[in-house]
């Protein structure tokens, strides 16, 4: 015991660099027991923060799995282009799976009315896409502290052969000692970031210096108000008569399906501006930006049942 | 900014989610939508209050029932600390969800009801604290104002818990009479208590000293993963990423590689942002040697003069955690310790503990769910562990069942000689 010299520094890790080494921990993790695994990528902050955590666990490796987005079709251009451009950079295959495909081959039928969204769709989809690949893992961006039902979940989610969660039964997690064990046609959902806050992770983007879509800093855009949110007008969301649509510098906190994400009024568009905002603001993220969970108190804890993220 | 990660053990009649509820409440941690559907399912009970409760019970079953059953992990943040709360509830048919979220705490938040003073699951929770290795013990003595503020019913109770902890090893009590409902002593100091010296319960969490809580003595680097891009320039990079577990690493270092027992050079420390000159606890790195030997997952780095037991007899107090069966002599499970995965043979059941009074039964002869007792195991491998007192991250392992592929038990090893 006498081999290393008394230590006079403190040997801190801030708390970012601490999250960072536990998701690094997890991504490794997977990849050394799993065969096939693949990274949920949505062109959202949180996903981009997971390809960057990836990217340095393999390091200089590349990122040994394929990135698999569901595109409903009803994404953010900005995004899209985003993807495609750093799947380029990084050398990674690209796996995506269609909503509008699923709707046009008949499988599934797209909902109709002023406030139809394709929220749902994806789940049916991201199931198929699973399938087909063959995938024993999936890595998600999502976080415990976006939502109730999520704060209870697993970092390695068991999913049984349709997909679905089970709240009540979920395998105990013990130190940073993870069970991916699993028969056929079962997976893991992985969830890296479970630990991370939104503020986390502008911090880390701060941090880190890398760049995000545009949509997220302040820009003018023709929004309309519904339910209290700023809705972005796209092909596929369109205002009733009783909704004028005005022109307002807004941003984007979460970035989901143009038809259930809403914007936030906002000048910020630095990194530096968002981060004070995020820091003072009193309402969370899903709260103010996402219709998809309005529905009920157990909203999520549902659509979690049925296989979504 | 640092990080701190802590458990609240109690059950709901303790008001273990109010206290909670409370702190993120008077920190400004709980965001105004949060708090709207909590006054909105409130208002719909019929509850005469804001319940502080519906803030952290996320599933329906919860809800509907009013009680934690599973681990619920909470953020908030102070100018000062990030906080990590695993909200577990204090039930004994829930006791392996208190060692779960125990297993990763720096510090346990443990509530006692003043009006009941130290019940059978305050010791209960207090010991399973303990042998989860939690260093910090923060004993919040809530509802003191239905006591009127009696301050010698707080030290009443100070006393008794200290005596009951002498028996096992806590490092640092702190005792804080707090009201969870009204506030009192956990965000603002309380005009009740002017008898009462010490800081309130955030204060505390943001003062207490971790730092000196891992192990920084005992090199420990688990290979998780070998890093071979076999591509371009780094066609010949052989690297071993992991997480350190112990001690300080620096490149030149003199190591040996377990099980093989060669013993070579620390290259470089290597990370995505460049080389480093030191690891330690909890980093995730790659590591580099000089010699070009054969090193996989499960292997263990550590220094020639310091190594950890390498055995295949591991004697371990072992919490069982499923229904589905129980832990018997002669039954075989799948042992994961570290980045190490071997089987495990139950040699014996030394004894089972009541969790309650601490009474050893040596006569038990099986572990049901939520029971604790001391197993030996004889491995396929040898495990490279070290004592779970002097290191949580080496010295804990989890026990896999290989029919139904569900984690059975959770392991922390007393040591891995075959004694007794």
């Amino acid at each position: 015991m006498s081999d290393d010299a008394p230590v006079l520094r403190t040997y801190e890790l801030s708390h970012l660099r601490q999250l960072e080494s536990e998701s690094i921990h997890i991504f490794r993790e997977v990849v050394a027991e799993f065969e096939r695994p693949g990274l949920l990528f949505s062109g959202g902050k949180d996903s981009i923060v997971m390809l960057r955590l990836a990217e340095k666990a393999f390091w200089p490796g590349r990122i040994p799995f394929p990135v698999v987005h569901v595109d409903t079709g009803h994404n953010f251009p900005e995004v899209i282009e985003f993807r495609d451009r750093r799947a380029e950079e990084l050398g990674v295959k690209l796996v995506v799976g269609s909503v509008q495909e699923a709707i046009d081959a008949g499988t599934l039928v797209d909902e109709t009315g002023p406030r139809a969204t394709r929220n749902r769709l994806q789940t049916p989809v991201l199931l198929e896409t699973i399938e087909r690949h063959d995938f024993d893992a999936v890595f998600g961006g999502a976080r415990r502290d976006e939502e109730k039902a999520r704060a209870k979940e697993r970092v390695y989610s068991f999913r049984d052969e349709f997909g679905q969660w089970d709240p009540k039964n979920q395998r105990p997690e013990l130190w940073n000692l993870y069970n991916g064990r699993h028969r056929q046609g079962e997976h893991i959902r992985v969830f890296p970031i479970s630990n991370w806050t939104e503020l986390d992770i502008w911090q880390y983007i701060e941090e880190e210096g890398f760049e995000i879509p545009s949509i997220y800093l302040a820009h003018e855009r023709p929004v309309f108000e519904r339910d209290g949110m700023l809705m972005p007008t796209s092909p596929f969301l369109s205002p009733n008569e009783d909704e004028p649509v005005f022109n307002a510098k807004v941003r984007f906190r979460t970035v989901g399906d143009m038809t259930c994400t809403a914007a936030v009024a906002s000048g910020a568009d630095t990194l530096e501006e968002v981060i004070a905002e995020i820091a003072a603001t009193r309402i969370t993220e899903r709260g103010e930006t996402r219709a998809d969970d309005r529905f009920s108190e157990a909203a999520m804890e549902d659509r979690k049942r049925e296989g979504y993220f | 900014m640092e990080m701190l990660r802590f458990c609240t053990v109690g059950s709901v009649d303790d008001g273990k989610s109010t206290l909670i509820g409370r702190m993120l409440y008077d920190a400004k941690s709980i965001f105004e939508d949060q708090w709207d559907a909590v006054e909105r399912a409130s208002e719909n009970r019929g509850d005469s209050y804001t319940d502080l409760a519906l803030l952290t019970d996320g599933l329906r079953a919860e809800r509907e029932q009013g009680i934690t059953i599973d681990v619920a992990y909470r953020y908030f943040a102070t100018p000062r600390r990030k906080f990590i709360i695993a909200d577990t509830p204090g039930h004994i048919q829930y006791t392996r969800n208190m060692v779960t979220g125990a297993s990763t705490a720096d510090l346990a938040l443990i509530l006692i009801d003043a009006r009941h003073g130290m019940v059978e699951q305050s010791r209960r929770h207090a010991f399973i604290s303990s042998l989860l290795g939690i260093p910090h013990f923060v004993v919040c003595v809530n509802k003191m104002d239905l006591v009127d503020w009696d301050e010698a019913v707080f030290e009443q109770i100070r006393a008794e818990f200290t005596a009951f902890a002498s028996r096992f090893h806590v490092a640092d009590i702190t005792f804080i009479p707090v009201s969870a409902l009204e506030g009192d002593n956990v965000v603002d100091r309380s005009e009740n208590t002017p008898w009462y010296e010490g800081a309130t319960l955030l204060h505390h969490l943001e003062e207490v000293h971790i730092a000196s809580d891992r192990n920084m003595i005992d090199t420990r680097f688990p290979v998780q993963y070998v890093i071979r891009p076999m591509s371009g320039e780094h066609h010949d990079y052989r690297g071993y990423a992991g997480t350190v577990a112990g001690g300080v690493m620096r490149p030149g270092d003199e190591v040996v590689v377990l099980p093989s027992g060669f013993a070579t050079t620390i290259e470089s420390i290597d990370t995505y942002d460049g080389p480093i000159e030191e690891a330690y606890p909890p980093m995730a790195v790659t590591v580099r040697l000089t010699d070009d030997l054969d090193v996989s997952r499960g292997d263990m780095i550590c220094r020639p003069a310091n190594q950890p037991h390498a055995s295949q007899d591991v004697d371990a107090m072992v919490c069982w955690m499923t229904d589905a069966s129980t832990l018997r002599p002669n039954a075989k499970y799948a042992i994961k310790q570290t980045s190490r995965v071997a089987r495990g043979l139950v040699r014996d059941l030394r004894y089972r503990i009541d969790i309650n009074t601490l009474h050893r039964d040596q006569e038990a002869t099986e572990l049901k769910l939520n029971e604790i007792g001391r197993v030996q195991f004889r491995t396929t491998l040898p495990l490279f562990a070290d004592e779970y007192r002097r290191n949580r991250g080496t010295g804990s392992f989890i026990l896999i069942d290989e029919q139904t592929n569900n984690t059975v038990g959770a392991g922390m090893v007393l040591s891995t000689e075959l004694t007794g």
